[in-house]
């Protein structure tokens, strides 16, 4: 199948490892992956902060950039879901791509480690991504599951909320990376790397907690486990 | 006395639906008291928990949803003719119906319809906080003697309530001893045993439901059809206030109103599930106007408006109105049980006041600005509304509204200008991933992340590393790739 890829601005700039990870994924099962050179941001960001001309704009220019891909994936819940609900493009998150479109739940990935996983927001409860990331982990070769305790409760990251509630985002993050501490996880995984900036920044103040990392990059295998 | 256990912003009692501290200055203040996060992190997780459970055992609870969202739209699409047939079929049975406008005229016609008396008891109202009434009364020489337990402390305390339908869930037993050791009269009990406290309660509040004269309540529906109004409680004091009283004062928002008796099968389903947990609510009165012999002999209902009506010209900030007071988004949003209900400054707190409170009163209003931006928009709230009210989408669209700080109108449109043109955006990538260069090779050895920003950035840094440009971006990878 031919896939097109909207990798999201902040993916470009801060975790193009996560965008790699997508590619290499996707063809080792053997599909064509094409990345529309046009794209740049899908105005969420503009969008939840009360800008809605720009993010208008911003909407618009994805929906040209991908004009007549029939398929299209990105590896962030809070971006496919804006696009979903500002544009009629057919676009799809990594795991529903996966699951439902694809029909893999074994990517034939191997990774032997204790992973818990955060549930992040947008894809609990506008995508209602349900169990699909989860089930594409616990089919990882091995993969060890651990829940994580209040996992859909939210991060605290909510876009400019982690800047303009500085204190209350904190809070939120701390009870989050305490929670993630506590599975005894080597890994903690989302599929939104605007989340993970967030509780990576955090666990990097923390002795021995779990690596913030993208799920994309574990179903891909390019994880660089030995740093 | 100072029974607070800690000092608030200057909210004031009677703070009414106008925010005077911005949320983000007000939030930390309470975010740095353990006792406070304790307390309220028990308590919404015990509702949580009982919510949930009640709300597992319904076959078909999202059809419930679907039906009260339907009914209340069609009252707030036809308030007008909703709104006649209730003052019609009220007065018919013996009530007297009056219309005000706004918090000042409502709390005039009440203190008018006082009259003589110097006291009056009040059943927990939600629109009689909202108008400041006991504030009011006071002001006109009438105290206002609160009978809900949890109104009656926070009362005691000279606090103002912090939660819609928990007033006093910032305090636990052993303060609530302290409060009733310095305030109420004829209490000397050691003990903090919630059996105790509530017998202490209730012999002073005996003495008040026997020798007061007139009540005040709100309402959780007025049936428009008959002209009933329908008072849900859980500890019988408010009935005692509905019946053993001569006059009793309603004070009703408009929008409380169903447009047939037999919508209170949804909603009496849907409110004691969503706010207390319960499958069913323990004390329900329903009363239609005056009845000879029974109850008061003076009945008498205050429509409010307060802000109402121009919201229902906001087709989509209106589905606000459609909210039953249940606190179900208080109890599940992240930012509330971290920072309780006084940070809020206003007393609709939580999810639901951030987009009511500006509704009500105005985005230029004091602080209220601010409130549309104390969530993530982690969209908890909508997932437990009983009455499918979409917080996020309200919360975003008052965002839109502004004012927006000029700095951050600057960047942000300047982004959007960036990230409207590939060439554009190409180069800024490569401009912050070269900028950023000495910062990677500096942090190399911890993970390449900047541990502090400075200002305005270091509200981040304060909180959390940031990560930096990577040395290669995905366009410039891809580029590679697809040349070589």
């Amino acid at each position: 199948m031919r896939i097109a890829l909207f990798v999201t601005c902040l993916n470009d700039v801060l975790f193009p490892r996560t965008g790699i990870a997508v590619v290499s994924l996707l063809e080792r099962l053997g599909h064509e992956v094409v990345f529309p050179q046009e794209q740049t941001c899908c105005g969420q960001m503009h969008a939840n902060s009360g800008y809605s001309a720009p993010a208008r704009a911003l909407e618009s220019l994805t929906e040209q950039a991908f004009a007549g891909c029939e398929v299209i994936v990105s590896p962030s819940g809070s971006c496919v879901a804006h696009l979903r609900a500002h544009t009629s493009l057919p676009v799809y998150e990594l795991s529903e791509l996966l699951i439902d479109v694809l029909g893999v739940t074994d990517v034939g990935a191997r990774f032997p480690h204790r992973v818990t996983y955060h549930p992040s927001c947008h894809g609990l409860r506008m995508l209602r991504l349900g169990d699909r990331p989860r089930r594409l982990l616990e089919a990882v070769d091995g993969l060890e599951f651990a829940e994580l305790p209040d996992a859909e409760q939210c991060c605290g990251f909510g876009g400019t909320f982690a800047l303009k509630n500085a204190a209350v985002s904190g809070a939120m993050l701390a009870d989050k990376c305490a929670a993630a501490c506590a599975t005894d996880a080597a890994f903690l995984t989302a599929g939104d790397n605007s989340c993970l900036a967030h509780l990576s920044g955090g666990l990097a103040r923390r002795p021995g907690a779990p690596k913030a990392v993208h799920y994309a990059e574990i179903l891909a295998g390019t994880v660089k486990t030995g740093a | 006395m100072n029974a607070r256990p800690f000092e608030l912003p200057p909210t004031g009692s009677g703070m009414g639906v106008v925010s005077k501290v911005p949320f983000e200055k007000a939030a930390p203040v309470f975010l740095g008291n353990p006792q406070l996060r304790a307390n309220l992190g028990n308590a919404t997780r015990t509702i949580r928990g009982k919510r949930a459970a009640v709300i597992a055992e319904l076959d078909d609870w999202e059809g419930l949803r679907s039906q009260a969202a339907s009914i209340k739209d069609d009252v707030l699409d036809n308030m007008p003719s909703y709104l006649a047939a209730f003052t019609a079929a009220a007065e018919a049975a013996g009530a007297t119906v009056h219309r005000a406008a706004d918090a000042a005229e409502a709390c005039a016609l009440v203190a008018s319809l006082a009259g003589d008396a110097r006291e009056v008891i009040k059943v927990k109202s939600m629109a009689t906080q909202e108008i400041g009434l006991n504030e009011a009364l006071a002001a006109a020489g009438i105290s206002a003697i609160e009978t809900d337990l949890a109104e009656l402390i926070v009362q005691l305390a000279d606090d103002t309530p912090s939660h819609i339908l928990v007033p006093a869930i910032h305090y636990n037993r052993s303060q609530i001893r302290d409060i009733f050791a310095a305030r109420m009269p004829g209490f000397s009990s050691p003990s903090d045993e919630p059996a105790e406290l509530a017998a202490a309660a209730r012999s002073y509040l005996r003495q008040k439901f026997l020798t007061t004269d007139v009540a005040v309540c709100g309402a959780n529906f007025a049936v428009a059809e008959s002209g009933s109004l329908v008072v849900v409680e859980s500890e019988g004091n408010g009935r005692m206030c509905l019946t053993l009283p001569k006059k009793l004062i309603a004070v009703v928002g408009i929008e409380k109103l169903l447009p047939r008796f037999s919508d209170l099968g949804v909603f009496l389903q849907l409110l004691p599930r969503s706010a207390t947990g319960e499958r069913m609510n323990p004390y329900t009165s329903i009363f239609t106007g005056v009845t000879p012999g029974d109850g008061p002999s003076s009945v008498h209902i205050v429509l409010l408006d307060n802000g109402r009506s121009n919201l229902l010209a906001d087709p989509v900030g209106r589905p606000a109105l459609r909210c039953i007071r249940c606190s179900a988004c208080l109890n599940v949003c992240p930012v509330y049980e971290r920072v309780g209900g006084h940070a809020y400054g206003s007393v609709y707190p939580g999810p639901i006041g951030a987009i009511l409170s500006p509704q009500l009163t105005g985005q230029q209003a004091g602080a209220n600005s601010s409130l549309p931006y104390a969530s993530t928009l982690c969209g908890a709230c909508y997932d437990v509304c009983p009455v499918k009210i979409n917080i996020p989408e309200i919360l975003v669209h008052l965002r839109q509204q502004g004012p927006h700080p000029v700095a951050e109108s600057a960047v942000m449109r300047t982004l959007s200008w960036v990230m409207r043109d590939r060439r554009r955006w190409k180069a800024a990538v490569r401009l912050a991933r070269t900028g950023a260069a000495p910062a990677r090779f500096l942090t190399r050895r911890r993970g390449g992340t900047i541990r502090r920003l400075p200002f305005p950035m270091s509200a981040w840094t304060e909180h959390r590393d940031a990560p930096l440009p990577a040395s290669q971006s995905f366009r410039d990878w891809w580029a590679k790739r697809h040349d070589s």
